[in-house]
C-alpha cells in the first residue's frame, strides 16, 4: 500500500513554474525596451546623481524661516481637505454598506462611483483643480477633499460592515427608522474606528500635500517646486528636512491618539 | 460602557469639554490660516467642459501608430511601474533584514532603528524631487521614472518586508539550525521560503500604488502618461483629457483587479 502518488505531466517536468518564469522574464524585457532602459549609462552619469545629493548634504539653513509658513499652511490645507472629504465620506459609507442597505443596486452603483474616484492619483487631481479653480492652496484643499473622500469612504463601509448586527435588530425590534437606528445602534459602534481612520488619512494627507504645490495647489510644493526650477538645491534640502520633521512629528502625534482610542 | 472607558483614557470629567474646545481652535486656526484665493469665474464653464470632455472623448488618439499614442503610453507606464516595482522589490530585501526587529526582547536595538529611521527618510523623501533628481542623471524619459519608482518603493516595501520578517514562524530556521545549518543556509533554505508569499503579495500590492504613481511622473518629464495629460490641460484639449483620464482609470482598474486575483491566490 505504500504507493508513491503518481506526478502528472505538469508536475513532473515543473511546467507551470518554467512557464511563469519565462512569461515574468518576458515582461521584464518588453518593459526594459520600451522604457529604454539604459543601465551603463545609468552608472557613467551616476557621478551627477551623487553631485546634486552633495550640493543637498549642504543645506541653507536661512531659508528655514522662509520655509514656515507655507509648511503651516500644507497642514492646514492637509487638515481642511481630510475634514471636507469626511464629511462627504459618511452618508455614501452608509448607502455602500452591506449591512444597512439591503438593495444591490444602490450598493453596487455607489461602490463602483467610490472605486472611481479612487483610480485617480493626487497629482492628476490637483492639476484638474488648478485649471477649475485657479492656482493657491483652495485648488489643493479639494484636491485633498476627492482624494480622501476615496480612500474613507472605503475604510468607512468595510468598518461599518464588520459591526455587532445585534443593536440594530434589537432598535428595528421596538419599532425605531432608519435614521434612528444610525443613529443609536450604528455611530456609538463605528465611532472611534472613524476618528482613528480619519487621522490615518490625515497622515497620507500630509505626506500627499507637500508635493501638490508643485503643480500651483499651493502649499511647501509650491516652494519646492521654485527651489528645484532655481537649481538650488541647498534649499530643496531644507524643504526636505523641514517634511520630514512635518510627518515625523504628525505621524507621531496621530499614532499616539490612534492608540488611545482603540 | 464605550463611554466610560473613552472619558478614563481622554482625561477627568470634563475631558470632552478640553477636547472640544482644542478642535474649535485647531479649526479656527485652519480657517484663518488658509488665503483663500477664491474660485476664478471661469470655474463653472471649466468644470463643464472636462465633464463634456469625458462623455465625448478624443477617441482618435486612442491609437495613431505614431508611438505617442494614449495605448503605447499607457503600456510604458505599465512598464515603468513594472520594472520600478522589480527592482525595487530586489532592493528591499536586505532593507528589511537591516530593519526587522530581532524578537521582540530588545526594543532599542541600534541596527534596527537605525534601518527603521531610513525607510521613513526614503519614504518621506517626495518622488517628485527624486525624479527630477534622475532626470539630472539621466535625461528626461521613461528610464528616470523608473529609477525614482526603484528608490522611492524601497521606503514601502522595506517596511512591510521588514514587518513580515519580524512575525515570521521562527521554527523553521531553529530546525535548520539544530541540524546545523550556517547563516547562509538558513537564510536561502528557511528564511526567505517563509516569507516570499508575504514578500510577493506585498510586492504585487506595491505595484497598483506604483502604477498609480507612474501615471503622474510624466509630469516632470519621467515619461509615461503624465506628460500629455498635463499638456492637454495646460492647452485645455479637454476631450483629449478626458480620453488621457478614462485610459488611467481603465488601466489602474484592471491592474486592482489583476493583482487582488493574484494575491487571493498567494495568501
Amino acid at each position: 500500500m505504500n504507493q508513491v502518488p503518481e506526478r502528472t505531466f505538469m508536475q513532473k517536468y515543473h511546467l507551470k513554474g518554467i512557464g511563469w518564469t519565462i512569461i515574468f522574464i518576458l515582461l521584464l524585457f518588453l518593459s526594459s525596451v520600451m522604457t529604454e532602459v539604459n543601465w551603463g549609462e545609468f552608472f557613467s552619469n551616476l557621478g551627477q546623481f551623487f553631485a546634486l545629493l552633495g550640493r543637498m548634504a549642504n543645506p541653507d539653513w536661512q531659508y528655514t524661516n522662509i520655509v514656515v509658513q507655507p509648511i503651516i499652511e500644507t497642514i492646514q490645507m492637509a487638515l481642511l481637505g481630510t475634514t471636507l472629504g469626511t464629511l462627504v465620506a459618511v452618508p455614501f459609507a452608509f448607502l455602500a454598506a452591506r449591512n444597512l442597505v439591503k438593495s444591490p443596486l444602490v450598493r453596487g452603483g455607489i461602490r463602483f462611483f467610490l472605486n472611481l474616484v479612487r483610480t485617480l492619483p493626487d497629482l492628476l487631481l490637483a492639476a484638474l483643480f488648478v485649471a477649475i479653480v485657479g492656482i493657491g492652496p483652495t485648488a489643493g484643499v479639494w484636491t485633498l477633499a476627492v482624494f480622501s473622500f476615496g480612500m474613507i469612504s472605503k475604510l468607512f463601509y468595510e468598518t461599518v460592515e464588520t459591526i455587532d448586527s445585534g443593536p440594530i435588530e434589537a432598535l428595528q425590534a421596538a419599532g425605531a427608522n432608519r435614521v434612528q437606528i444610525i443613529a443609536f445602534a450604528v455611530v456609538p459602534q463605528v465611532v472611534n474606528n472613524f476618528v482613528s481612520y480619519f487621522l490615518y488619512t490625515f497622515e497620507i494627507n500630509v505626506r500627499a500635500s507637500t508635493v501638490l504645490g508643485y503643480l500651483g495647489a499651493g502649499g511647501i510644493g509650491v516652494f519646492l517646486q521654485r527651489s528645484l526650477s532655481s537649481f538650488r538645491y541647498d534649499q530643496t534640502a531644507v524643504i526636505i528636512i523641514a517634511i520630514l520633521l512635518v510627518v515625523v512629528v504628525i505621524d507621531g502625534l496621530s499614532n499616539i491618539l490612534r492608540e488611545k482610542l482603540l | 460602557m464605550m463611554g466610560k472607558s473613552q472619558r478614563r483614557t481622554l482625561g477627568g470629567k470634563y475631558g470632552w469639554l478640553f477636547w472640544a474646545l482644542m478642535l474649535l481652535f485647531i479649526y479656527l486656526w485652519t480657517i484663518t490660516g488658509l488665503s483663500f484665493s477664491g474660485i476664478q469665474a471661469s470655474a463653472g464653464e471649466v468644470t463643464r467642459s472636462i465633464i463634456n470632455g469625458l462623455f465625448h472623448p478624443d477617441w482618435a488618439y486612442v491609437y495613431d501608430g505614431s508611438g505617442e499614442d494614449l495605448l503605447s503610453l499607457i503600456l510604458q507606464t505599465l512598464a515603468i511601474a513594472f520594472l520600478g516595482t522589480f527592482v525595487s522589490a530586489i532592493l528591499s530585501v536586505p532593507f528589511a533584514f537591516w530593519a526587522a526587529r530581532e524578537r521582540r526582547k530588545n526594543k532599542m536595538h541600534w541596527r534596527s532603528t537605525s534601518g527603521k529611521f531610513t525607510l521613513v527618510f526614503i519614504r518621506t523623501f517626495p518622488e517628485l524631487v527624486l525624479a527630477i533628481m534622475f532626470i539630472k542623471a539621466v535625461g528626461p524619459g521613461s528610464f528616470a521614472g523608473v529609477l525614482a519608482v526603484s528608490i522611492h518603493s524601497i521606503g514601502m516595501l522595506g517596511k512591510l518586508f521588514s514587518e513580515a520578517v519580524e512575525n515570521m514562524d521562527r521554527g523553521v530556521d531553529e530546525a535548520l539550525t539544530a541540524a546545523g545549518g550556517g547563516r547562509v543556509d538558513v537564510l536561502c533554505l528557511a528564511t526567505l521560503p517563509t516569507v516570499m508569499p508575504e514578500f510577493l503579495s506585498f510586492t504585487l500590492y506595491r505595484f497598483e500604488i506604483a502604477v498609480r504613481s507612474a501615471s503622474i511622473l510624466g509630469m516632470v518629464g519621467a515619461g509615461g502618461i503624465g506628460t500629455p495629460l498635463l499638456f492637454a490641460i495646460q492647452t485645455r484639449s479637454w476631450s483629449r483629457v478626458g480620453i488621457i483620464l478614462l485610459g488611467i482609470i481603465i488601466m489602474v482598474t484592471a491592474i486592482d483587479w489583476l493583482s487582488g486575483t493574484l494575491r487571493k491566490k498567494l495568501v
